[in-house]
């Protein structure tokens, strides 16, 4: 089948989230991408859940599974000398390198950018670091959890809380991480672009602060026109937001008058919104309370999906909030083809999710599950490098691969 | 040098998603033609947004814009950068005319309305792809074009994704609401819709071949969550909410610091042993890794609630910088829950150059922030303000179009470009 990106070759020298989404994005529409682990350990990710019958095993990991589908995989410690002399080698085959390392680490070893683009001059390397490769904090440690917190996602988060004393909170999962991860591909892709014009190849340099501070647009601009600082604890559109319902949430989006009065009629009319105050954003705000009250009172006996088909018909701006269990459920996702089923040789077949975007000619597909630790060493030290199977040995004697 | 300088781009659509698709290649220099209309006038050049909802400017959709009303807004200033905003009328048979032309000689357009009403107007892929054989055509919409049915209504707003994506239900704490979000997933859609531009891009300089490309901005959402869908495939059970926690990492949390007229927090988050002998050692308890309840990992995972009680001793007798700075000596990842006025006044987003003011003729000097994707040989640039309506008018039907100024000035006249 064809691919919008065949031929292009990615080497992955990442773990966790960020670095391994950021070559998915391009593994799943036909890039080559070799990760890189090391010998015995492996990703980091191996070693998180979800594991089927939650018992766990480097092979059987859910999020490393799901993030390096359409992957292959060979072991090398590059931090030897034998290793990073591997690694050069290596180069040359290679359009794009996508790292994770602390800011410098790839330099000591010879492997930083101004070393391997004298080898490959095309060679585009893309840096994915807290806090970027240079500045005051560029040898600071943060882990996920401070990185969401380090870009002023996390102060704002949950807006409008009443929980005045409890901490602000992360994004969920491993939100935060994929936006990296996006932000990478964003940058890796324009440069890949610039190669495909000008033969020339660039350095990356993403930093995970910035990458996420970025989509705080709408709490830097209150910031910047008016010198306000959001906080989760502001009451956010007093009268709606998240509203409780039988069995879980509901969020109603009420900026425009065209969802009051749509949903007047969806709730049937009832008398309050008669009142000559309901028909006005001032007045109806002065009544919050009420508003409010009257809302949760109406969708406490009804569930998200009664509320939500109402909605849809009506024209009203209201969506349940759904658990991921009841996204797998959805037969329009499912006719969309936004699942996928992949048959793991560790797990069978598994349900997966494939992209939001959806192309005419160059569809996502399934290559391949995601590779075993070092399932593709042979492959790629003797079908591709040279190496016969004797001198393999010798490496993995050493502990290099 | 700019890496995108030989791409024409059409933008059809207002709010977010799309025109921050735009963005995000505008400023690597893609041309980026921006089709709006004052009978249709875009809700952020009416809205002054801030994190309450904001007002929104007397305006009836259909009727010229009334005398004196500023257009121009510090979100659409930011999320137009570097365009060229265009105004015509496509409710014309003479502007759809007019949009065709433009189609013929453009690399890329996205489209951000209902799925069908590009078609109604003759603007569907299929009429674009006459005009432009190899043209990369994108629609947009809250959960795509190729859905039918009572769903196929969804309202796109960015709250609404989050919710129908299953972000929402994974943030916040285990026993409150769910997360709302305000504005973050339209920006993320946009940008996915950059890299769905840039890889059907690719493919084009490989094949010469255009293409379509369906985008659900609903599934945009569940994208940031992919690997959260592995817990109800392989166990059969949903995830939860769980605040700050981890799977397996404690401490991991947030502390209250020394308030300074709003609260301050700081994360700390520790995954070795040797993160945790470092940090009992840099806040002087270095008996507690001697303390049978956080001796190991799983100690300390058990007892997180007692170990975050007394940390929190320890930090709020410290400003967040000042717990950032001994911490982080000692090799603790530990960075504060940066406000965004602790942003814009931090030394290190400042060596970095992060910012960025642009002026407006209107608004006068706006603060920014740059594209976060750092290319060393084609950074991104901030060339130009947020277009204005009808601003590049004369240089496209003109320059580009060839028409004559007596001409532009009748299609002004008789209110197609408008």
């Amino acid at each position: 089948m064809e691919t919008a990106l065949g031929g292009i070759r990615v080497l992955e020298l990442c773990s966790m989230v960020a670095g391994p989404f950021c070559t998915k994005v391009m593994a799943d529409m036909g890039a080559e991408v070799l990760k890189v682990e090391r010998p015995g350990i492996g990703d980091e990710a191996r070693r998180r859940g979800p594991f089927p019958g939650d018992s766990p095993h480097p092979e059987r990991s859910g999020l490393f599974l799901y993030l390096n589908t359409n992957k292959l995989g060979i072991t090398l410690d590059y931090t030897t000398a034998k290793g990073s002399g591997i690694l050069k080698e290596m180069v040359k085959g290679y359009d794009v390198i996508v790292e994770d390392n602390p800011p410098g680490a790839l330099t000591r070893l010879g492997l930083g950018y101004e070393q391997l683009s004298e080898l490959n001059p095309g060679l585009i390397m893309t840096s994915i670091t807290p806090f970027g490769q240079t500045g005051p904090y560029r040898d600071y440690k943060a882990y996920p959890l401070n990185s969401i917190h380090s870009s002023g996602e996390g102060y704002v988060t949950p807006s409008g809380t009443p929980f005045r004393d409890r901490p602000p909170v992360k994004l969920g999962g491993f939100a935060g991480e994929y936006e990296v991860g996006i932000y990478s591909a964003l940058g890796t892709l324009v440069a890949l672009y610039f190669t495909s014009c000008t033969g020339l190849g660039q350095h990356i340099d993403v930093s995970k602060q910035e990458a996420l501070t970025i989509s705080c647009l709408f709490d830097h601009l209150p910031y910047t026109m008016v010198g306000m600082t959001v906080s989760r604890l502001m009451p956010r559109i007093p009268e709606t937001g998240v509203v409780p319902c039988k069995d879980g949430h509901i969020m109603c989006v009420s900026l425009e008058q065209t969802f009051w009065q749509r949903i007047k009629r969806l709730m049937g009319e009832p008398e309050w919104t008669q009142s000559d105050w309901y028909q006005d954003q001032d007045s109806r705000r002065e009544h919050a309370p009420e508003v409010r009250r009257r809302l949760e009172e109406w969708a406490s006996t009804r569930t998200k999906k009664e509320l939500h088909e109402g909605a849809l018909k009506e024209g009203v701006a209201l969506s349940p909030f759904l658990t991921p269990w009841e996204i797998l459920q959805s037969e329009l996702l499912r006719s969309r083809g936004f699942f996928t089923e992949i048959e793991y040789p560790q797990l069978g077949k598994v349900t997966c999710i494939t992209a939001p975007y959806h192309f005419s000619r160059t569809s996502w597909r399934c290559e391949r599950a995601a590779p075993m630790l070092g399932e593709h060493n042979e492959d790629i030290y003797c079908g591709r490098l040279g190496y016969t199977r004797e001198e393999l040995a010798k490496l993995a004697e050493l502990e290099v691969v | 040098m700019e890496a995108l300088a030989n791409v024409r781009y059409l933008e059809f659509g207002e709010m977010i998603v799309g025109p921050w698709a735009g963005l995000m290649l505008a400023l690597f220099g893609a041309e980026v033609i921006k089709i709006e209309s004052g009978f249709r006038l875009d809700m952020t050049r009416r809205a002054g947004v801030t994190a309450q909802g904001g007002r929104v400017a007397a305006y009836i959709p259909g009727q010229p814009i009334p005398e004196g009303m500023i257009t121009d807004t510090p979100v659409f200033n930011w999320v137009n950068l570097n365009k060229k905003g265009i105004t015509l009328n496509l409710g014309k048979p003479e502007g759809v005319e007019l949009a065709k032309r433009l189609i013929a000689i453009s690399d890329v357009m996205v489209e951000t309305y209902r799925p069908g009403v590009m078609d109604r107007l003759g603007l569907g892929y299929a009429d674009a792809a006459k005009l432009k054989p190899d043209i990369i055509y994108v629609s947009s919409s809250a959960v795509g074009y190729y859905s039918t049915g009572l769903e196929a209504k969804q309202l796109g707003y960015g709250p609404l994704f989050r919710a129908l994506g299953g972000l929402g239900y994974l943030t916040g704490y285990p026993d409150g609401p769910p997360g709302e979000g305000l504005g973050r997933d339209d920006v993320l859609d946009g940008t996915m819709i950059s890299i769905a531009v840039l890889m059907a891009l690719l493919y084009r300089q490989k094949t010469g071949c255009g293409q379509f490309i369906d985008f659900s901005a609903r599934e945009g959402i569940s994208f940031l969550i992919g690997d959260s869908f592995m817990e109800p495939v392989l166990n059969n059970r949903d995830p939860v909410r769980q605040a700050n926690r981890d799977e397996v990492m404690a401490p991991h949390n947030c502390y209250r610091c020394l308030d300074d007229g709003m609260d301050r927090w700081i994360s700390i988050a520790i995954g070795t042993e040797d993160e945790w002998s470092a940090f009992c050692e840099a806040i002087g308890s270095p008996e507690w890794t001697k303390d049978d309840r956080f001796r190991n990992g799983s100690g300390r995972w058990q007892n997180q609630e007692e170990l975050d009680r007394l940390i929190e001793a320890w930090t709020i007798n410290h400003s967040d910088r000042e717990a950032m700075e001994i911490l982080q000596r000692a090799g603790v990842a530990a960075v504060p829950s940066f406000s965004i006025d602790e942003l814009w006044s931090d030394p290190h987003l400042a060596e970095r150059g992060i910012f960025d003011v642009v002026d407006h003729p209107v608004l006068g000097a706006q603060p920014l922030i740059k594209s976060p994707c750092r290319l060393s040989v084609t950074p991104p640039n901030i060339v130009t303000h947020g277009t204005m309506l009808g601003e590049y008018n004369e240089w496209a039907y003109e320059e580009l179009l060839g028409l004559s100024r007596q001409e532009l000035s009748d299609l002004v006249e008789k209110g197609v470009i408008y």
